[in-house]
């Protein structure tokens, strides 16, 4: 393992799915100003697995809400591929969201309405080139859940419902919110399991938001944030897998 | 202040708007039910009052003609007390600038005095005095309608004299508080009116000096009315009696007791639709503001605090908002009420009304608002009072649903997934979505309870004078008198067509029961009146048999073949049987109906008429009502027409401000019902569906799933809620029924639309201020927090 400075880490341009240049964001609470980011510098690569590290309070769910199109930054600029998300209409955001990202929530977020196949297939119905729901349910490994509602699955199932819902539609990048922050560790490892796998066997960049040290040694390159500035990225040449993670 | 209290201030502070549109409507059923039961205890109140400061009679007899010396014999009956007699005549009367035929009812009054019983209340000018002939005082609102004052003149033919008389001022009697002339179906002020004028006078003109043709008496306390009126009809047959009749019989009396019956109709209906709505309202809010708040009930638990205290602490909530909509509603009611009891002052010619508000009405009032809270929110606290609190920290565990009957039939493969999301949603919550069904039903229906009395009194006209009474006038002769009296009449220029009639008093009876009322008798072939079945097809009246009013036939239980005993209160005052043929469509008054010539045979008479029917040419109009004025055997003429217009003019105000109200009282709890009912289900579903605009739905895609469910609910609503309006209108019309009238039950399409229309824009309405709100759906706070 070995540690640089954000400067000294270099790939070819094309490679970049996101460019975020000068970012800060500034909330208005109460009759208080959050500075919520400060002022960041990053990009991101295709088919790279990240995690983003930090206290509650550091920034990272502000960016990844802006990298997800949810948010848009006071200052500075994000760049997805060509386009600028900065400057982008609540139209085009939705557009974004629906043909290009993943979301994996915290608290999973089903539709208790529809079963596991159809919290699924809300999403593939609206995108261009799904794959089967019952594919994405099988790469979680929950082929045999498929009728289930969300009221009969576990706390883990329903994660991994989650993250088949926002893979099934083959987003070009994965965005989870604390994904395991709900779950035990052995039903996290089962869940991280499943978002490794699908980094690897589809090759979705993906971001990963959590408190939680341990995980990060499961990365291609770990951003750690804190007071809303990037303090330290990290590259792990040899990323370990969830089984093997000491949690 | 306990900290709990000002928890409930500020929380009833937050949710203020759905609170006022809680109370508002709890207002509007508190307001009719003060309104409409101060209302009829006031007007109740009032008329006792006045009855006995008045000496209103209580058996009323008109007769031909009787000596004085009969009083003697009267008053020997048993149980009566006073007794007046008078002198009374109907009359032809000629108001300067007012060229319809105006008709008039003249009575006596002894001089300078209000009289012994039907005393008159002086509004102004003086009493009628002794050496002063031709001098009258006038009903208030003829005086009113004419713009007649002390020192004016107008001409009457007094017995086929005519007249001047001086008006010396105005009155009000308790004999006419409602008044409404021969023949005519409304009050109609400027074509009709009460005159008193002073006895000696007015029996000279009528060759009534030392006698009367008209009694009126009070009874003694144990004095039945019944076996007076039976003595009472006994003395007076041979000088003509026509049949006494009760003080509940009173033409001016019933009208005035309908009017009260049908108020009480309102103060039920009404009060009852707006509570109902209003315990709805308050199950969905308080549901949800508890459910809202399970950690907050759960530290309370956890702090000490009883189940009885968190019950409690809702439920003064609850009786805090309900409280306010039930003191401002008594307070609006009381106005209301007041301002009511002044309308039904002018309407019907009271002298004063005695505002009367009962305590036992608030209390009432106050403890449907109470039981309305309890039932509308009972079992919502009950869940929070249940609820244990290591459970209540916890979130909610997702929903329970279940795959539809549509779908496990097999259909899914039709519907979307979010088609799918709102068929599961209504599914799931049954009794929630039966609720909102019922709640929008109801607005649905109140709607067409305004539109409904429109069309009904349409119809009434139309019925009547379009269909069934085809002429322009009505003559009525002071005596019968031979037919050929008739080629007077169709002499007369302008005159097109002339049809005589009879008619004569008469009782009917079908085994014990029995009805007062007129037989008329017509010309088969009639063109100018025409019996109508409730298909709109003219009944051919059979020789020898009689037709009955349909209400009438109902009243005597009488069917088609039953003989009716006829007793004629008239004349010969024969007693005949005849068969009953078969009932005519009416909606006003209650009649009986034969072939002329059978009335004729029956009466043992020649061809005699009592007035004819006439078609007229317009253009000659004016010069056909001077004519007839002119003639002395014509005592009154009925005009249509104008009377009918009259009657729109008075009624068209009324009539729209009522189906305003019923419109706006309908369209709020439309409004209330679908509006409320979309923001809990934003509320409750506020994450659902911010995680799906994540997910990358549109606004519209998002707004389907919750709008198309209430869109969905509201077009189940429509069709009962048009049955409902069917139910509400059916049971006005029924309640309504009297013999003075039937209310129609008909409702045009458009009553149907009107309503439906008014549902959906409401819906519309309300989906727009929803969509506002899915604008600002917090996408990045679903992120993080759990429900």
């Amino acid at each position: 393992m070995s540690v640089d400075k954000p400067s000294s880490y270099k790939r070819i341009d094309t490679d970049i799915v996101f460019h975020v240049h000068g970012v800060t964001k500034v909330y208005q609470m109460g009759e208080v100003q959050v500075h919520a980011l400060r002022g960041i510098d990053l990009d991101l690569y295709r088919g790279e697995f990240t995690i983003l590290l930090g206290a509650s309070g550091s920034g990272k769910s502000t960016l990844l809400n802006i990298l997800g199109g949810l948010d848009i930054p006071t200052e500075g600029h994000v760049l997805y591929g060509r386009q600028d998300l900065t400057h982008a209409t609540e139209h085009e955001l939705t557009a974004y969201r629906r043909y290009h990202v993943g979301f994996v929530f915290q608290f999973y977020n089903l539709i208790p309405s529809l079963t596991a196949r159809e919290n699924v297939a809300v999403v593939t119905e609206i995108a261009k080139q799904p794959m089967q729901p019952e594919t994405a349910l099988q790469l979680v490994g929950l082929g045999e859940r498929l009728d289930h509602f969300p009221a009969q699955l576990s706390g883990g199932e329903q994660q991994r419902v989650a993250i088949a819902r926002a893979i099934a539609k083959r987003p070009d990048v994965l965005l989870c919110d604390e994904p395991t922050g709900a779950l035990d560790s052995k039903t996290g490892i089962v869940v991280l399991e499943a978002l490794q796998r699908i980094n690897r066997e589809l090759g979705t960049t993906t971001a990963v938001i959590t408190h939680n040290a341990d995980i990060a040694q499961m990365a291609d390159r770990v951003i750690r944030l804190a007071d809303g500035l990037i303090t330290e990225i990290q590259i792990n040449e040899a990323p370990l897998t969830p089984g093997e993670l000491s949690w | 202040m306990q900290a709990i209290d000002i928890k409930m201030w500020r929380e009833l502070w937050a949710m203020r708007m759905q609170a006022l549109a809680i109370a508002m409507v709890i207002v509007g059923g508190v307001s009719i039910f003060i309104m409409s039961l101060s209302t009829v205890d006031s007007l109740y109140k009032t008329r006792e009052t006045y009855y006995r400061n008045h000496h209103f009679a209580q058996v009323f007899a008109s007769l031909k003609r009787a000596p004085l010396s009969l009083v003697e014999r009267i008053a020997a009956i048993p149980g009566v007390d006073k007794i007046e007699t008078r002198v009374v005549a109907y009359i032809n009367l000629d108001v300067a600038g007012f060229d319809d035929p105006v008709s008039g009812h003249l009575i006596s009054l002894p001089d300078a005095s209000p009289g012994l019983l039907n005393q008159v209340y002086l509004r102004s000018g003086r009493l009628l005095e002794s050496g002063r002939d031709n001098e009258v005082l006038l009903n208030t609102d003829f005086a009113r309608a004419h713009g007649l004052l002390p020192g004016d003149k107008l001409r009457a033919t007094i017995n086929g004299r005519r007249k001047t008389l001086t008006v010396i001022g105005d009155a009000l009697s308790p004999e006419y508080i409602y008044q409404i002339g021969p023949g005519a179906m409304f009050p109609d002020h400027q074509r009709y009116g009460v005159l008193w004028m002073a006895r000696k006078p007015l029996a000279t003109a009528y060759d009534m000096e030392g006698a009367f043709n008209n009694v009126t008496l009070t009874l003694t306390k144990s004095g039945n009315a019944q076996d007076v009126i039976d003595r009472l009809d006994e003395l007076l047959k041979p000088f003509g009696g026509i049949g006494a009749y009760a003080r509940k019989d009173q033409l001016s009396n019933r009208f005035l007791s309908e009017e009260l019956r049908q108020q009480r109709t309102n103060a039920t209906v009404f009060p009852v639709i707006f509570f109902g709505v209003a315990a709805f309202l308050l199950n969905v809010v308080i549901s949800r503001l508890i459910s809202l708040q399970r950690e907050q009930i759960a530290a309370l638990k956890a702090f000490g605090y009883s189940n009885f205290a968190v019950g409690l602490h809702y439920l003064k909530l609850v009786l805090m908002l309900v409280g306010i909509g039930t003191f401002a509603g008594i307070g609006t009611g009381i106005w209301m009420g007041q301002g009511m009891s002044n309308l039904y002052m002018e309407f019907y010619s009271l002298p004063f009304m005695i505002y009367v508000l009962k305590p036992q009405v608030i209390i009432t009032a106050v403890l449907i608002g109470i039981t309305v809270a309890i039932a509308g929110t009972l079992h919502a606290v009950y869940a929070a009072v249940r609820l244990p609190p290591a459970q209540a920290m916890r979130p909610e565990p997702p929903a329970i649903y279940h795959t539809t009957v549509i779908e496990r039939l097999g259909l899914q493969r039709f519907f979307s997934q979010p088609t799918r999301m709102i068929f599961r949603h209504i599914e799931r919550r049954p009794w929630k979505s039966l609720l909102t069904i019922t709640g929008i039903s109801m607005a649905c229906g109140t709607m067409m309870v305004g539109n409904f009395q429109k069309s009904a009194i349409d119809h009434m006209i139309e019925m009547q004078y379009g269909l069934s009474q085809r002429g322009d006038i009505i003559a009525i002769y002071t005596e019968p008198a031979s037919a050929r009296s008739l080629y007077s009449l169709r002499n007369l220029p302008g005159v097109e067509y002339a049809e005589g009639f009879r008619t004569v008093p008469a009782k009917l009876q079908f085994e014990h029961r029995f009805y007062r009322t007129s037989v008329h008798g017509i010309q088969s072939g009639s063109k100018l009146l025409r019996l109508l079945d409730t298909e709109l097809n003219t009944i051919d009246i059979p020789a020898g048999g009689v037709i009955l009013t349909d209400y009438l036939a109902e009243l005597l239980q009488i069917k088609p073949g039953d003989m009716l005993t006829i007793e004629v209160l008239e004349g010969n005052r024969s007693t005949v049987r005849v068969p009953m043929a078969g009932t005519a469509k009416e909606y006003l008054d209650v009649n009986a109906y034969m072939q002329h010539d059978t009335l004729n045979r029956l009466l043992k008479e020649g061809n005699t008429i009592s007035g004819a029917r006439l078609k007229i040419d317009e253009r000659y109009q004016r010069d056909v009502y001077a004519r007839l004025k002119d003639m002395p055997q014509i005592a009154g003429i009925v005009e249509h027409k104008s009377a009918i217009q009259a009657f729109y003019d008075t009624i068209a105000e009324t009539l729209l401000f009522f189906t305003f109200v019923a419109t706006l009282l309908g369209g709020s709890i439309a409004f209330g019902v679908i509006y409320n009912s979309m923001r809990i289900a934003l509320s409750e579903r506020n994450r659902e569906l911010a995680s799906l605009r994540v997910l990358g739905f549109e606004r519209a895609e998002v707004a389907y799933i919750l709008l198309g469910e209430l869109g969905l609910l509201t077009l189940i609503a429509i069709p009962p809620g048009l049955l409902i309006g069917y139910g509400l209108c059916a049971y006005i019309a029924y309640a309504f029924d009297t013999d003075l009238y039937r209310v129609p039950l008909v409702l045009g399409m458009n009553i149907y639309a009107f309503a439906a229309l008014v549902v959906i824009v409401s819906s519309i309405i309300s989906a727009g201020m929803i969509w506002r709100n899915l604008a600002h759906l917090d996408m990045v706070a679903v992120l993080k927090t759990k429900e």
